[in-house]
This record gives C-alpha cells, structure tokens and sequence, in this order.
C-alpha cells in the first residue's frame, strides 16, 4: 500500500526531495513529512477549505491533490506567505476586524482572500462572499471576514493610485 | 475621585476608570492563528507516537456475537488491537446521571463497548498503529459477526415502549419531568384566544471545523498521565482520567492549547477519546485520536431533537395568561457523561416562556432512549427550543388577536421595573432589560418602514416576511447547574496573577481559550485592573498543571465568571505592588496609584517609580526592603457565583427574509439582535461571538439536520451532505446591546457567546411564516429546507 515515489517540490521557496508514499495527500505530505502545520485538515473531501494553499500560483485543495502530484511544481503554504510578507496587510486586517476566532480555517481562508484579491481587485462586498464561499468558518459569522477582505481591497486600490 | 480599584465598576456616582475595559481592541493571541502558527493537538509532534483508529459498529443496534483482531493484528505498522474487554480493564465504564434530575437513568457506558452496540458508530474495537493510514488499512481485516436486533429510531415509538433498548431499565424512559403553578386550566377556561401548535426539531451537530483530537501520553516511571487534548474543561476532564483509569488526579496533567471550535461539542466524555488514553496506559507510549470528519458527524454529539406542543391562552385585549408545555427529545441510547443528556429538556421546561409575565405554566417533558447517536449539551442548550416555540406561539396568538407582534411583545414581556422577578418555572432573574431591548432593535431595524416596504412588496408579488424572537438565556451558572447533582464540575474559577521583575504581568486563568477570546478579556481585564498598557500583559490558560482550579469554558461562563476572578487578582496584586512602591519611596500608600505601568503620585499623576524598577527591587534587591517586610507579587483569586443559580440576559433579534414561494427557497436579507450581556469587555469580541452564534442558529433554522434512516443510519454524514451556511448566503447582522450589569459581581459581566444561538432559529421561523401568511401557510419544523416550505404552499 505504501509505494512511494520521489518526489521534488519548491514549498515556500525551499526545494525539498522526499520519497512519498502515491496515496499521500499534499495536506498530509506538508503536515507530516516537512512540519508544515499551518495548513490544516478538516473535512479532507474537498467542502471546507482548511487545507486551502497555492500550487503554481493557483488556490487548490491540500486534500484533493496527491503529494506526487505536486513533483515540479512550486507549493505555498500560510507559513511562505506569513515570512515573505505578501498577505501583511490582510493578516493585519483581519486581526483588526477579528475576523477569526479559533483561527482553525484562518489559513484556508487567507489564502482564497490573498486569491480575491489579486484576481478580483476591483470585487464587490457580495464578489468577496461568493469568493469566500468555498472556506467553512463555523465561529465567526463572516462579517469581520468579508470586512477585513474589504479593507484591503480598498487599501491596496488605494495603494496602487 | 478615582475609584478604579475598590468600587464594582458599575458603583452608581462613581467615575470608574474602567481602563480597556469596554475597548474593541485586537486579541494578542490572533497573531499566531494568523501565521498558522497555533498549536492544535494535531500540530504537536511526539517520539514514538501511536495513532489510534476505531472500528465502529455498522449497525444501530446489534449483538456483537464474534469479534476476530488477530489478522488485523498481524498488518503493517500495527502495534496492538483491543476489544472491548481489555480496554475495561484499564479503563471503568460511567453511567451519566445526576443527582438533582430526580429518576433520571442510563445504562453504564464503556470505552470500548462489549458484546453489543446501541448506536451506528459505537466502536466495538481500536487498533493502534504507527501511522493513521495503517491503522485504517489494518480495519478492513477486523472480522466481525453481527447479530441485528430490533430498532428503535422514532421518539414516539420509543415512549411507547414496544422494543426497549436496555431491558434493565424497563423502558425507554431516561428522565422526565413535570411542572404544574396550579392554575393553568382555570386559565384556559378563561380566555378569550386559545393557539396551540406543534413544533418540531431536527437533529443536528456543532461541526467543529478541528475534530476532536486527543493525546495521550503516559508515563510508567512516574505512573503519570499527561492529555494533550481540545477540550473546554481541562480540569473536569483531570478529575474523569483519574477515576475512570485510576491514576491519582496529581499524576494527571491536562493540557489545552489551541482549540479548532468547540461550542458544548468538546465538554464530554466520549468513549473513543477515554479509550485512548486507557490504550497510552496499556502501551506506556503516547497514543493519539483525531476523529476524521465522518466520525465526528457519527459520533460527536448531536443535539435537539425534540417535537413539542404549546399552548397559550390569552385575552381578548392581548394579554397571556397561560403556557401549557409537552416536550419530546430523544437522546441516543446513552445518557452523556457527566452533564447528562436530561440538561436540554430540563431547559426547554425552565425557559419555555421566559420573557414574558404571565403567572400560570405547566409542562410535561419526556427523554427518550433511541438508537441514533447521543445527543448532548451543544451551544445554547435548549434556548433554541424553548426560545422558538415560544416565539412562535406568541406571533400565532397575536395575529389571531389581529396585534402587532412588536405591540404583542410589548404587552406582554416583563416590566423592566419588576425585577428581582421569579418565573413561574421558578427561575430568577436579577435584572433584565426587555422593553429596553424592545425599543432598541425596533428603531435599530426601522421596524415600521420596514413593514410599509413589506407591504408594498406584496402587491408586486414579493413575499417578505419580519419575525421577531424575544429571548432570555442562562449564563454564569452557579454550583446549581452541575455541582449540586453530583458532577465534578468546578462551578468556581481562579486566577493568578504575577507582577514580573520586569514589570510585566503574568494572568493565569482556569478559564479556557476556544477562539472566542477569552486570553484577550483577560488580558484587558488584567490591564486595568493592575494599571499596565494591554501589551505587558501575558495569559496562560488550559493547563491543569499550571492554572487555578476551574471550571473552563462552557454555559457563557468565561467572561462573568473568569472575568471577575482576574478582576479582583489584579486589584489585590495592585494593592500589593503599592505597598512594596510605599515601601521603596517612603510615601504613604494612600498617595500612590498604578497609572500606565508606573507607580504615580495618584492627585497629581506625577511619575514615582517605573513597575520595572519595583521589579528590580522587590526580586533582586530586597536587602534595601524594611526587614520585617515581605513583597507578594503573586497573588491568587477565585469567584463563584451563588446569589442567584444563573445570571440570566436576555435579548431580542429580529430576521429579514425573502420567500420565494415557486422554489420554496429562503432568502436571510438582513438580521438583528440586541441584546444584554452587562458590562461588555470588548465590543467587537462581543459582536463577533454574537453573529457566530446567530449563524450557527440559521443554520440550524435552515439546512443543518442529521437525516437517519428508519434503521438507524446516518444518511448524510459529510460535509457534502450536511449542509452548513456559507459565507454567500449569509446576511449582514447588526448587533446592538443594553448594558445592565448584575450587582453580584464587581465586573459586572453576563455571558453573550450563546445569544445568537438561542435566539436565531425562532426569529427565522417567524420570518417565514410572516412571509406566508397572504397564502394562510405556516412551517413548524426545521429546518425550514424549500421542500418544507413548499408543503406548507401545498404545491408538492
């Protein structure tokens, strides 16, 4: 059952070589073999979101894609894009706005936010609910998210004045 | 005069510096969730650590009559396979009963069960292995043969009593109760209107996004067991390892660190998570469960469940008279343990009614035993009920009356000059804020444009519909909730807290963290209370190793409870500090105050002495302190609630819906809800718990149901099937409160996390049923999915 495969990623920049099992989903891959925790796993059937992070540049589900899947290819995680500074101004919104409360799904959720906002960034407040609509929070509500989200839609317009 | 640090925050004439106290600023703990930098059970990494899995039984009820583990055994990566039997060994079966529910009964509860399972989902068997995916391979070799007996799923056939689940109880009968003032047919002969309507409501679960994740680790040396576990009770849970797996509670250590949700799901025991740390004992290494999404939709616990009839009789003038409650609930075959599953029940009979003055009440409510998962203590446990059917019988009788349900309400809702006033059901309240409540959200919703729009909207075909749900709701409970039943449940909190030689402030509190906060409040509380900037403030919570006694985070207790423990350790390691900065600078005590993190002359605010250099002092150098003289920088206070047995708040929220009575499809336009939690320590937390609660409330109210077969089986355990709101079909919700702060504590705070909860669903169905009244049709049973609203237009 566990034939691996080798396999070599850019995730955040680091290149890393690891022999991995085919069935290994990409969630469990950053979790369990590189430490990266901070995507997380809620549903792993695709609906919540929570494993939300980027290949290629593009939003997928950690848990909808094989580990093996991602030989090549560049992945990043909240942990990148937390270092490299890319989301500052939507991680300082949402803490300003409270737009998480156990911060479970706060990963996923910045991440199809980060997405928004730059393939959307003129995205109205009812574009910014539907963009969100794949990422189950179960504390919050979503208003102080989509108000975060908003925030920086405004700010980064602004910014690019 | 500044009256900061000995007068209740809400003293009549006093200017009350209340510091951050009623600020909406950022909780310092976010900045790690934000960098998915937190530490949730599953994040932690152990040596030699074993995952264990559970096979469950795939019926809903059935004798176990051959269990086979050894091939399972013998797979890849599995280190044991465990039965029943052996597990009970380590680990004492529970029977989920409490003291003060007169008669209620339940069978005993094993960590593994033996022989038989009651319920689809009960695990009969755990195998352990090195990885997760192994243990799950090694399941598919466990054999299993399978005796299937009789089922039962329907409340009403489990009252009946045709199959009894456990023959040793005689009946399905786990508790009922009964409450009767005496003059409730007198009443009804009386009165002018008489509505009565049946409610009903769906099973459904807390879908914490983190599933229930557990940790245990054992240590043979020193026969100690340390849980790393996402819980909201770590102190409960200590007391529940010790005696259930015999190790003396000071060997067990309960830690709680980041928590995904938990909201009354992670507040019981559950037999795969005791398992676990009975199978860390048997194998002396660190031992882990994460319930996947499927087991947490099979086994979490679900709640509500309940078909009730209410009656009212009323006036011709509007007034109510008279509640004549019956109350259904099913609970699985298993009593929850140790708050029992008779809490939700016992609710609906105490809050049925509640904002309102009638005197007369009566009510018949019965728990039953079926063959579905336990049902248990979820967010705002019974308020949902209680709060909707009332609501909804209330909004009957007042377009029978042909009354406005706004004026309805005002007629009939308590006086706010009553208080203290006692409910018929016996409950008490201190001081509730109705009418202002009332007021508030009817020029908050611009309540009579709204219904000008309303009606105008129809003459286009364009059925809008307002529903208002007044409420009440239990907060701060005292020892009367669990204590006095028997249960190990801390109804008291401590806190700690500690002045730094650096002149920061360490607060360590026993209440929990589970996103809501409450590390923030604390650190606010602490702030002002001792006089530093919010910044110098560190929180430790969940460890029972390290904080207070405490009960934890449950029944809207952090903030009231917690709060004012913090409050008055913050207030006594202040005075402390003055008197060792007495002490240093020769001055009177009196004179000095604790101003921004420095020792001030309290007149003039003139600058004495920094905390950091009192630090210096008072730990390195206390030689230069007067011989006699001792500092105490630690200092440690607890509260317990007892005046009254709950703090009750109350509220109301109003919902703005649009039916389309084609497709049956409920469009939420905008809701509301004021309410009054007392002093609020941070608005903006406040609010946020506040729309949470009132989106978990209309999720309830329109998608969430756990579907079961007529045999017991769970027909839509995933996140694909369940549905659950999203952030697009969510409304804005404008959230406004009265601040009536009770007099038994000194902060003044209620609790607001269940609010929104307790109050949603009803102002949802009244929302509809205002919608469908041009066409005579009324929905009573949620959720409220297109299919039930188009029966109700009888177009299918």
């Amino acid at each position: 059952m566990d034939d691996t495969l080798p396999t070599t990623l850019i995730v955040n920049g680091e290149r890393v070589t690891r022999n991995v099992a085919a069935r290994q989903h990409l969630s469990d891959f950053l979790r369990d073999e590189l430490g990266l925790t901070g995507s997380h796993t809620a549903c792993e059937h695709g609906v919540c979101g929570a494993c939300t992070v980027r290949v290629d540049g593009a939003i997928v589900r950690g848990c909808l894609m094989l580990a093996v899947q991602a030989n090549g290819r560049k992945v990043d995680t909240i942990e990148g894009l937390s270092d490299s500074g890319e989301i500052a101004d939507l991680q300082e919104a949402f803490h300003r706005r409270n737009a998480l409360q156990c911060g479970f799904c706060t990963p996923g959720m910045l991440m199809a936010a980060q997405d928004l906002l730059t393939s959307q960034p003129e995205a109205t407040r009812e574009e910014v609910r539907e963009h969100l609509s794949g990422n189950l929070c179960r504390c919050t509500g979503y208003q102080a998210i989509v108000d975060a989200v908003e925030d920086v839609l405004g700010s980064r317009r602004r910014g690019r004045k | 005069m500044n009256a900061r640090a000995e007068l209740p925050l809400h003293a009549p004439g006093a200017t009350t510096d209340k510091g951050y106290i009623g600020q909406s600023v950022p909780r310092p703990n976010a900045r790690r969730l934000l960098q998915g930098r937190g530490a949730y059970v599953d994040d932690l990494r152990f040596a030699r650590l074993a995952h264990v899995v559970f096979f469950r039984s795939p019926y809903a009820h059935a004798r176990l009559k051959r269990l086979d583990l050894s091939k399972a055994a013998r797979q890849p990566g599995v280190i044991a396979a465990f039965d029943g039997r052996a597990v009970a060994e380590y680990c004492k079966p529970w029977v989920g009963v409490l003291g003060h529910l007169k008669g209620i009964k339940s069978p005993p509860q094993f960590a593994i069960a033996i022989e038989r399972a009651c319920c689809q989902g009960e695990a009969v068997a755990a195998v352990v292995a090195e990885t997760r995916a192994q243990g799950e391979d090694a399941l598919q070799h466990v054999e299993a043969d399978w005796e299937e007996l009789p089922v039962v799923t329907d409340m009403e056939e489990a009252l009946a009593g045709k199959v009894v689940i456990h023959a040793d109880l005689g009946d399905n009968v786990c508790f009922t109760r009964g409450l009767d003032t005496g003059g409730v047919d007198e009443a009804f002969a009386k009165a002018d209107v008489i509505v009565e309507e049946t409610y009903e409501f769906g099973r459904h679960t807390g879908v914490t996004l983190e599933g229930r994740s557990i940790l245990a680790d054992y240590n043979a040396a020193e026969h100690t067991l340390t849980v790393y576990h996402s819980t909201q009770a770590p102190h409960m849970m200590q007391d529940v390892f010790s005696r259930h797996l015999g190790i003396p509670e000071a060997n067990v250590r309960v830690i709680c660190k980041d928590v995904g949700g938990s909201f009354g799901i992670k507040v019981h025991v559950y037999p795969d998570e005791m398992a676990t740390a009975a199978i860390s004992v048997m194998l002396r290494r660190p031992v882990k469960f994460i319930a996947d999404r499927l087991e947490s939709f099979l086994t979490d616990i679900h709640a509500r469940e309940h078909k009730a009839r209410v009656r009212i009789a009323c006036t011709r003038e509007g007034e109510i008279l008279a509640f004549d409650l019956w109350d259904l609930t099913a609970i699985g075959p298993y009593s929850v343990y140790p708050r029992t599953s008779g809490i939700e029940g016992n609710q609906v009979v105490n809050l049925t009614g509640g904002p309102y003055k009638h005197q007369q009440y009566r009510a018949q409510m019965n728990v039953v035993f079926t063959n579905k998962n336990v049902t248990c203590q979820y967010r705002a446990v019974g308020h949902p009920i209680a709060v909707a059917l009332t609501e909804g019988i209330v909004d009957l009788a007042a377009e029978k009356l042909g009354i406005d349900p706004a004026e309805f309400r005002r007629k009939n809702l308590i006086p706010d000059s009553a208080y203290p006033y006692t409910f018929p059901s016996g409950i008490k309240f201190e001081k509730l804020s109705h009418h202002q409540s009332l007021d508030r959200l009817l020029e908050l919703m611009s309540y009579k444009e709204l219904r000008e729009e309303q009606r105008a909207l129809r003459d286009k075909s364009i059925y809008r519909g307002i529903g208002l749900a007044a409420m009440i709701e239990v907060t701060n409970p005292s020892p009367a909730f669990y204590g006095v039943g028997g249960a190990r449940i801390s109804a008291q909190d401590g806190a700690t807290l500690r002045l730094e030689p650096t002149g920061m402030v360490t607060c360590i509190a026993s209440v929990t963290e589970q996103g809501q906060g409450t590390e923030g409040a604390m650190a606010q509380i602490a702030a002002s209370a001792v006089g530093v900037a919010l910044d110098k403030v560190r929180v430790i919570t969940g460890d029972t190793g390290v904080t207070p006694y405490g009960g934890g985070t449950w029944a809207s207790r952090g903030a009231g409870i917690g709060g004012e423990a913090v409050l008055q350790a913050g207030r006594a390691l202040r005075s402390n500090i003055l008197e060792v900065a007495a002490h240093i600078l020769h001055a009177d005590r009196a004179e000095l105050d604790i101003v921004g993190g420095e020792v001030v002359n309290r007149l003039t605010l003139e600058s004495r002495l920094p905390l950091v250099e009192l630090g210096r002092v008072a730990y390195f150098r206390p030689d230069t302190l007067p011989l006699k003289f001792q500092s105490e920088l630690t200092v440690t206070r607890h509260y317990t609630p007892r005046e009254y047995g709950f703090t009750f708040t109350n509220g109301i929220q109003a919902c703005l819906v649009e039916v389309d009575v084609e497709t049956g499809f409920v469009k939420l336009l905008k809701h509301w809800c004021v309410e009054d939690c007392g002093t609020i320590i941070n608005p903006m937390l406040v609010d946020e718990q506040i729309r949470g609660g009132v989106v978990q409330g209309i999720g309830a109210a329109l998608y969430e149901e756990c579907l079961y077969s007529a045999e017991g089986q769970l027909l839509n355990g995933s996140l694909a099937d369940y549905l659950v709101p999203m952030s697009a079909e969510m409304p804005d919700i404008i959230v406004a409160h009265i601040e009536t702060p009770p007099r038994q504590s000194d902060l003044g705070a209620k609790g607001a996390g269940e609010a929104g909860t307790a109050g949603a669903p009803g102002a949802v169905m009244n929302a509809i049923n205002d919608a469908l009244r041009p066409f005579k049709a009324r929905v009573a049973a949620q959720p409220f999915t297109p299919q039930r609203v188009l029966q109700a237009l009888g177009k299918v």
